[in-house]
């Protein structure tokens, strides 16, 4: 008798469909920010608390590492998004991105006392979208299904299922 | 089974189908792709910040702002008068800091704009303070130039002057620089002169109506390059705004509006204790306090006296000469009002009582009739609630400090197809200029967080293509480029005399409780 759980068609297609749309949000966040001759994450920085206040404050002041932070920032995100929307090294990009994502995170995270003036949209306490995110870009990672339909299973030769 | 032997088991279509799949990726991609492109299109089409700047005739407005050429020339030999709090600033504009401190900057990063940009080739060989303490902190000032790591300054070793007559006839000084209490600064200044060394003296240019002409006559009938402590003008804002007033942006100006706003002892001039409440060092033995009072009243030994000098009229015009003196150059040289009419002063010590005479509260209008504007100065040492420095026109105002913002007028003519079409609104700024940052981003209130993030970081530093610099550094620099290479500078005798005459007119107005005008012709100061 097999015990493993099967994963029905419906649910492959939403995994693959959380990946497009995890992908597509992620490329366009990398595009915005390489259109944008101004942006620059100082200000996302500039407002850190928590453990990582420190690096924010080091990084903010020393305009050759914002330059980088800024550059992989805006790279890291397209190369996240493109590797997702064409399941290209599918697993790499998913868990680099929930990697960002969890730096995002906790640069910023949404604990009690912790003021913050930068904008929200929502009410947050310890969970918040970012984090959400990146537990469901470790979901992509892990599900094998998440990776059908995607350069990937011609790269590695993946049998259907 | 390897995938070789795999692939060869695969139906007639599976690899084909495998294809596809693999691909499936590519129409999201290009559906983004397409969206991309569309709202880049919108937001072309609906750019405001374009729309304004078109309107407005605005796109060459940076050409404006003066670019930072090097100094280069020969070494110029400066002497300091004056080693308080100023006279280390304006060291550290020159490039030069004590050794210690510097090496402590460097490792925490804290370093100002100018220090890397900028070896003016000086060498500070003279400093003179009537306090042991400062003149030794001079010296260790002098003895490290940041930019040759010490080289200038050991080739040109600093001296130590115990009178400042004697600096000033050293033939090895060639300049001075005078940042000591105000009522020095006309007799430095004008000993300096006719020592035939060049002067950059800080604010107030007088401290009483008597050498308003003496002063005057003696720097312009000289060869000297003089410069006022001023160094607004070096803003790359300021220049914008200088040419958005030439432009008549602002439609007919009627208003201008200057303010101080403090709210510490501090900022009230009470500096003679530490932080722990004890009196500051210093008493008869360290300080000479027959010279530091120089031609003031004489009065018995006193620390009050020494730091908290600027309460005192004795020494000092008070906020006159502290700080209005900064908002009335600022306002004289983006609308060369000059000397007004009428002035009338009034205020008193409301909250800081016995202290000095120095008012708390004060106020004080500067009238010009055939100009049709009125100025006025309204000065707060109980609150630090901001009040821009504000420029009103029948089309628009502006507000004009460390940034700058103008926001139509609601009524405005030259406006009102803009206000029409609701792309500017009389209650925010329809153009923002944060510390000279190109215009691209300055308009409307698109201005990007980075950019405010910056502005915020206080009002001493301007960026010119792209580089930040101390304003005060791009002043000196001024004055040594016009001593090495002739030219005028922005803080120059003509702006010094308006503003000396403004600033005594205000003074007599507030301690005489009197009008004030000036007689042109017989050029002085009438009680009305």
């Amino acid at each position: 008798m097999n015990d493993k759980p099967e994963t029905s068609k419906w649910q492959s297609a939403l995994l693959v469909a959380l990946r497009f749309l995890l992908g597509w949000y992620l490329l366009y966040e990398g595009i915005y920010k390489f259109l944008d001759p101004e942006w620059s994450s100082v200000a996302f920085l500039a407002e850190s608390t928590w453990i990582f206040k420190g690096v924010a404050d080091w990084i903010v002041s020393n305009p050759g590492v914002l330059n980088t932070v800024d550059f992989l920032n805006t790279w890291g995100l397209t190369a996240i998004g493109l590797g997702l929307i064409l399941g290209l090294f599918t697993k790499v990009a998913a868990i680099a991105g929930c990697a960002l994502l969890g730096l995002y995170y906790l640069f910023n995270p949404p604990f009690i006392g912790l003021g913050t003036t930068i904008p929200l949209e929502g009410n947050y306490l310890i969970v918040n979208k970012t984090l959400i995110e990146a537990v469901m870009l470790l979901l992509i990672a892990v599900a094998p299904s998440a990776r059908l339909l995607g350069l990937d299973t011609l790269l590695f030769n993946r049998k259907n299922k | 089974m390897t995938s070789s032997q795999n692939d060869k088991n695969q139906k007639p279509g599976m690899g084909r189908r495998r294809m596809l799949k693999s691909l499936a990726g590519i129409p999201v991609l290009g559906l983004l792709g397409i969206e991309v492109l569309r709202k880049w299109k919108y937001d072309e089409k609906h750019n405001i910040r374009k729309q304004i700047v078109n309107e407005l005739g605005l796109d060459d407005l940076l050409d404006s702002v003066k670019t930072v050429t090097e100094s280069k020339g020969d070494l110029i030999r400066i002497g300091i008068a004056g080693f308080g709090m100023r006279g280390p600033q304006l060291a550290q504009a020159l490039g030069f800091m004590e050794k210690k401190q510097f090496d402590d900057a460097v490792k925490n990063g804290s370093l100002d704009a100018q220090i890397s940009h900028g070896n003016f080739n000086v060498a500070i060989t003279g400093i003179c303070d009537v306090f042991d303490l400062h003149a030794a902190k001079g010296l260790e000032v002098a003895r490290h130039d940041i930019f040759t790591g010490g080289d200038i300054a050991r080739k040109n070793p600093v001296k130590r002057y115990s009178h400042y007559h004697d600096m000033i006839n050293d033939p090895d000084i060639d300049a001075v620089i005078i940042a000591t209490p105000d009522h020095h600064h006309v007799p430095m200044t004008i000993d300096a002169v006719n020592a035939g060394k060049h002067v950059y003296c800080e604010k107030s240019p007088i401290h009483r109506e008597e050498e308003i002409l003496p002063l005057y006559e003696t720097v312009k009938n000289s060869d000297i390059v003089f410069q006022m402590g001023h160094q607004i003008p070096q803003n790359a804002v300021f220049q914008q705004a200088k040419e958005i007033i030439r432009r008549g942006m602002l439609g007919n100006i009627s208003h201008v509006e200057t303010t101080t706003n403090r709210n510490t002892p501090h900022g009230a001039w009470i500096r003679h204790l530490d932080d722990d409440g004890n009196p500051k060092p210093g008493d008869r033995r360290t300080i000479d306090w027959k010279q530091w009072l120089g031609s003031a009243p004489d009065a018995p030994f006193s620390i009050k006296r020494f730091y908290s000098w600027a309460r005192y009229f004795e020494y000092e015009t008070g906020l006159y000469g502290q700080l209005f003196s900064h908002e009335f150059d600022a306002v004289n040289q983006l609308l060369h009002l000059g000397i007004p009419e009428i002035v009338s002063a009034t205020g008193g010590q409301y909250y800081y009582n016995d202290f000095g005479q120095i008012p708390d509260m004060l106020h004080t209008s500067y009238e010009y009739p055939d100009k049709g504007i009125t100025l006025t100065y309204s000065a707060n040492l109980t609150s630090s609630k901001t009040r821009p420095r504000t420029i009103y026109g029948r089309d628009a105002s502006m507000t004009v400090g460390g940034h700058l913002t103008m926001t139509p007028d609601g009524d405005s003519e030259r406006y009102a197809g803009l206000l029409e079409k609701e792309l500017v609104d009389p209650s925010r700024p329809m153009l923002e200029i944060l510390k000279g940052s190109s215009l691209e981003e300055s308009i409307d209130a698109v201005s990007s967080p980075t950019t405010r993030y910056y502005a915020s970081r206080g009002l001493t530093t301007t960026t010119i293509e792209g580089r930040e610099w101390d304003v005060t550094h791009l002043h000196l620099k001024e004055w040594l480029d016009c001593i090495r290479n002739g030219g005028e500078t922005s803080a120059n005798i003509e702006m010094a005399l308006e503003e000396a005459v403004v600033i005594a007119m205000s003074d007599i107005s507030y301690r005489e409780k009197c009008r004030t005008t000036w007689d042109a012709e017989n050029k002085k100061i009438v009680r009305v």
